[in-house]
């Protein structure tokens, strides 16, 4: 059961069978150890979700087979108590960086405004599974009507970029008055595979406002989920499953950032990283292992999430800081 | 004149003058030119001698003779210019109003015009190029850029959809030897326009005209410290780019050292940007009018004897006209003139250096040893100085080190393609992607290439234009950032 609705139902019939409120979100059906009899062998058991990571629009394990556990708060009934995440190894990195590649000729080759019917469809994805999202981050130790900001400023994070998908390059390009018989201009163009390390907190504002405006400016990419709630993260990806969004055009994996993104930057096919909830020893790192191939590397420190939240967290800007400019000049004359 | 018209080749036809077409040597006079024979730093608006006491030389490349001597900045040096521009940024130039420093950036752009001449000849002396570039090219350019971005200092508030700005600081400025003068103008020219100061360190070879336009900036008053000129070799450069006072780095050179610069700026809070090396791809099109193609790839690869990062240095010839323009870059190459710097008939000029030159015969060389088809232009080459003779390679194949490395001077790769989706296999099959061209008579087939190419600028139907209104700069490993237009001043502000 995965829906808020289901849970407020089963809240509400544990409650006229036991005459007393339970604490709010306290598990009850993960297991037939139920209420003040113990045991009740009757009762329906509901089905665990098994989280794995989004790599080229399929839902995979780590090929490396490990894991890492997540406790859950205010577990609200979908979850066991812990639950096993996949560990991202470096395989499962080159794996997706090659879905990545895989869909980014195609993806860059749509015309903006169908890749702002794509964004759009997922905010639509995305304000359906409304209450599921907000789940997740509850689960991740969010409070219920910070978890309900958070959803709500996110799918209207996700149309904001939708509508940007054809706008940026009227902003961006230019008409460049050559001193000579040449017609001249300069337009932006996508990077192509761009590796996003997501923030830890927001959860899920952090993906989406630093994984949208890639996608908008026809970039595709490969993203670390962070440690402090993966599930959310993989809630999201079932968001970006069920959108339009072409497979391989958002990869995510989980695991350890610190693991995971030093192989990101060294990797010649990835073109920029953006790096974000990164220590000075990791910002390091990246910074240092992306001049193998002159990578494009943007690195935040821990606090800069948190501007992520307001207006702040989204503009041009965020699209700008992944994209080339390209510049063409042909001569004018009969 | 005598001319006849003789059969060179198979079926095309090739103007023979015989020797009715000499030129008679027309030498730029140099008589009001004199070049101090030594060159102090220019450290906090004053001219001052290294700490270490040291100099180096600096030669023309078209006789070995010594032009000078120029101070070696070491560490200490370095330092203390980053301190002046660090005082000069703080006490007056980030406080400026965008008004009175762009009528400083005027001044210098009027003062370049008004010495152009001197400079010319002082560029062409101390780096070989042809005095004809150094005169139509890189001087008007060098005070346009001035000119351009003067005019931007009080409208920034424009320039980024109207997000706040704030300079960023010190730049400290690496610059190469191939545009010695210009290149100067497109790193200082933004910085100080947007409220940056500056520490920039020339090419160890090419010095003089830097240092000519410290004298300019010190004769237009700026304030002491905006701008610094610090003389010197890779271990100047490091200092630069290393020193913790520095905000910005901002680099054109080899992408070999790029890479090096971007793994010590790691960590650092600095801002960087490369403009690096190229392997261009200059794609003929058998539509295309191949007579001008034809000059488009002279000039693509010969100007500025080759030495420049985004020459045209492999050609791909639709396999339908290959040997046709085979024909016409072979008849077309018999006639440039090859010599004296300072002539001003000649076409290409000296080699920069004796380890340039030394580095272009081993990768001909490496060229010939893979089995590609050598064809050197029949032209006698002075007996002193570094010269080598235009030259391009056919039958040459992609995974040979002429068509992947970046040769850096008058030596042409020449490949093939049969359809336009090769040719975008091919000319993106590279590293690089600092530039490119596209040449044919179809409008449609420029923008689907242009569209495909991994290239920053991409010239169809014309080469090497440059502007400082054109946004100038790389993809993949030529480096990032752009120099010029409205994109070129992200490279030194800060948005919120």
């Amino acid at each position: 059961m995965t829906t808020r609705r289901t849970l407020e139902k089963e809240r509400t019939e544990t409650e006229t069978e036991n005459g007393t409120a339970l604490p709010d979100g306290a598990s009850r059906s993960m297991t037939h150890a139920e209420g003040a009899n113990g045991f009740d062998p009757a009762a329906r058991l509901s089905v665990a979700k098994a989280y794995k990571m989004f790599v080229g629009g399929a839902f995979v394990r780590s090929e490396s087979g490990r894991y890492f556990q997540v406790r859950g708060e205010a577990d609200g009934n979908a979850d066991p108590d812990v639950v096993n995440v996949p560990r991202g190894s470096r395989k499962d990195a080159r794996d997706a960086v090659l879905a990545a590649k895989g869909a980014a000729d195609s993806w860059a080759a749509r015309t903006a405004f169908n890749r702002g019917q794509i964004l759009y469809r997922l905010a639509e994805v995305m304000e359906s599974r409304r209450e599921e999202l907000q789940t997740a981050l509850e689960r991740g130790g969010v409070s219920g009507a910070e978890a309900s900001r958070e959803v709500a400023t996110a799918i209207d994070r996700a149309v904001y970029y939708a509508g940007f998908c054809d706008k940026f390059q009227a902003l961006v390009a230019t008409s460049n008055p050559v001193a000579g018989p040449h017609f001249g201009f300069s337009v932006p163009e996508p990077m192509g595979v761009v590796a996003v390390v997501a923030p830890q907190r927001p959860a899920l504002l952090g993906l989406v406002s630093t994984v949208l405006p890639v996608l908008a400016g026809a970039n595709t990419c490969v993203v670390v989920a962070g440690t402090d709630d993966p599930r959310t993260a993989v809630v999201w990806c079932e968001c970006l499953a069920t959108s339009d969004l072409p497979g391989g055009v958002v990869n995510v994996l989980t695991g350890q950032a610190s693991e995971i993104a030093p192989h990101l930057a060294k990797h010649r096919e990835v073109f920029a990283m953006d790096v974000w909830s990164a220590d000075a020893d990791l910002r390091a790192a990246v910074e240092r292992e992306g001049s193998g191939n002159v990578k494009r590397v943007r690195t935040h420190d821990e606090s800069d999430a948190a501007k992520l939240t307001g207006e702040t967290g989204q503009g041009l800007g965020f699209i700008e800081r992944f994209l080339e400019t390209k510049t063409v000049w042909h001569p004018v004359g009969v | 004149m005598s001319g006849e018209i003789t059969k060179s080749g198979d079926d095309a036809l090739a103007l023979d003058f015989g020797r009715a077409w000499e030129y008679a040597p027309a030498p730029e006079a140099t008589d009001h030119v004199t070049i101090a024979p030594r060159h102090e730093l220019f450290v906090g608006g004053k001219w001052v001698a290294p700490r270490s006491g040291k100099y180096f030389d600096t030669i023309n490349p078209a006789t070995e003779d010594k032009l000078a001597e120029v101070a070696e900045a070491d560490e200490r040096d370095v330092d203390d210019a980053v301190q002046a521009a660090r005082r000069a940024y703080d006490r007056v130039w980030s406080k400026m109003p965008g008004k009175e420093r762009a009528k400083y950036v005027f001044r210098i752009a009027r003062a370049l015009q008004e010495k152009a001449r001197e400079l010319a000849i002082v560029e062409s002396l101390d780096g070989g190029k042809p005095i004809k570039e150094s005169r139509d090219v890189d001087l008007p350019l060098a005070a346009a850029h001035f000119f351009y971005h003067a005019g931007w200092a009080d409208k920034l508030d424009y320039a980024f959809h109207g997000r706040a700005w704030r300079p960023l600081g010190v730049a400290g400025q690496i610059i190469p030897w191939n545009f010695p003068l210009l290149m100067a103008a497109w790193k200082i020219a933004p910085a100080i326009a947007c409220g940056n100061t500056v520490v920039l360190k020339p090419a160890e070879t090419t010095p003089l005209t830097a240092l000519l336009l410290a004298r300019i900036v010190e004769e237009a008053g700026l304030p002491p410290g905006v701008v610094n000129v610090v003389t010197g070799a890779g271990a100047t450069g490091a200092a630069l780019a290393s020193h913790p006072g520095v905000d910005k780095v901002a680099f054109t050179g080899s992408t070999d050292v790029g890479k090096r610069i971007q793994r010590a700026v790691a960590g650092t809070k600095k801002k960087l940007t490369l403009e690096l090396g190229g392997k261009a791809a200059n794609v003929v099109f058998a539509d295309a009018p191949l007579d001008q193609a034809v000059e488009g790839i002279v000039n693509g690869i010969y100007f500025n004897q080759g030495h420049v990062c985004c020459a045209g240095s492999r050609l791909l010839v639709e396999e339908s006209v290959h040997d046709l323009v085979v024909r016409k870059l072979t008849d077309r190459i018999a006639t440039l003139r090859v010599g004296d710097p300072l002539d001003k008939n000649t076409d290409v000029g000296a080699i920069n250096s004796k380890m340039q030159l030394d580095k272009i015969r081993q990768l001909v060389a490496a060229g010939e040893e893979e089995g590609a088809e050598r064809h050197t232009a029949p032209c006698a080459l002075p007996s002193r100085g570094y010269f080598f003779p235009p030259t391009f390679f056919t039958g040459v194949a992609q995974s040979s080190r002429i068509a992947r490395e970046e040769i850096f001077g008058p030596v042409l790769s020449v490949l093939t393609f049969r359809t336009p989706d090769e040719a975008i296999e091919k000319a993106n099959n590279t590293m690089y992607g600092l530039s490119a061209g596209i040449w044919t008579d179809k409008g449609a087939k420029i923008f689907w290439m242009a569209q495909r190419l991994k290239a920053g600028v991409v010239w169809g139907n014309t080469y090497n234009k440059f502007d400082p209104s054109s946004p100038f700069g790389g993809y993949k490993e030529s480096g990032f950032g752009r120099e010029g237009g409205r994109q070129g001043l992200s490279a030194y502000t800060e948005l919120a």
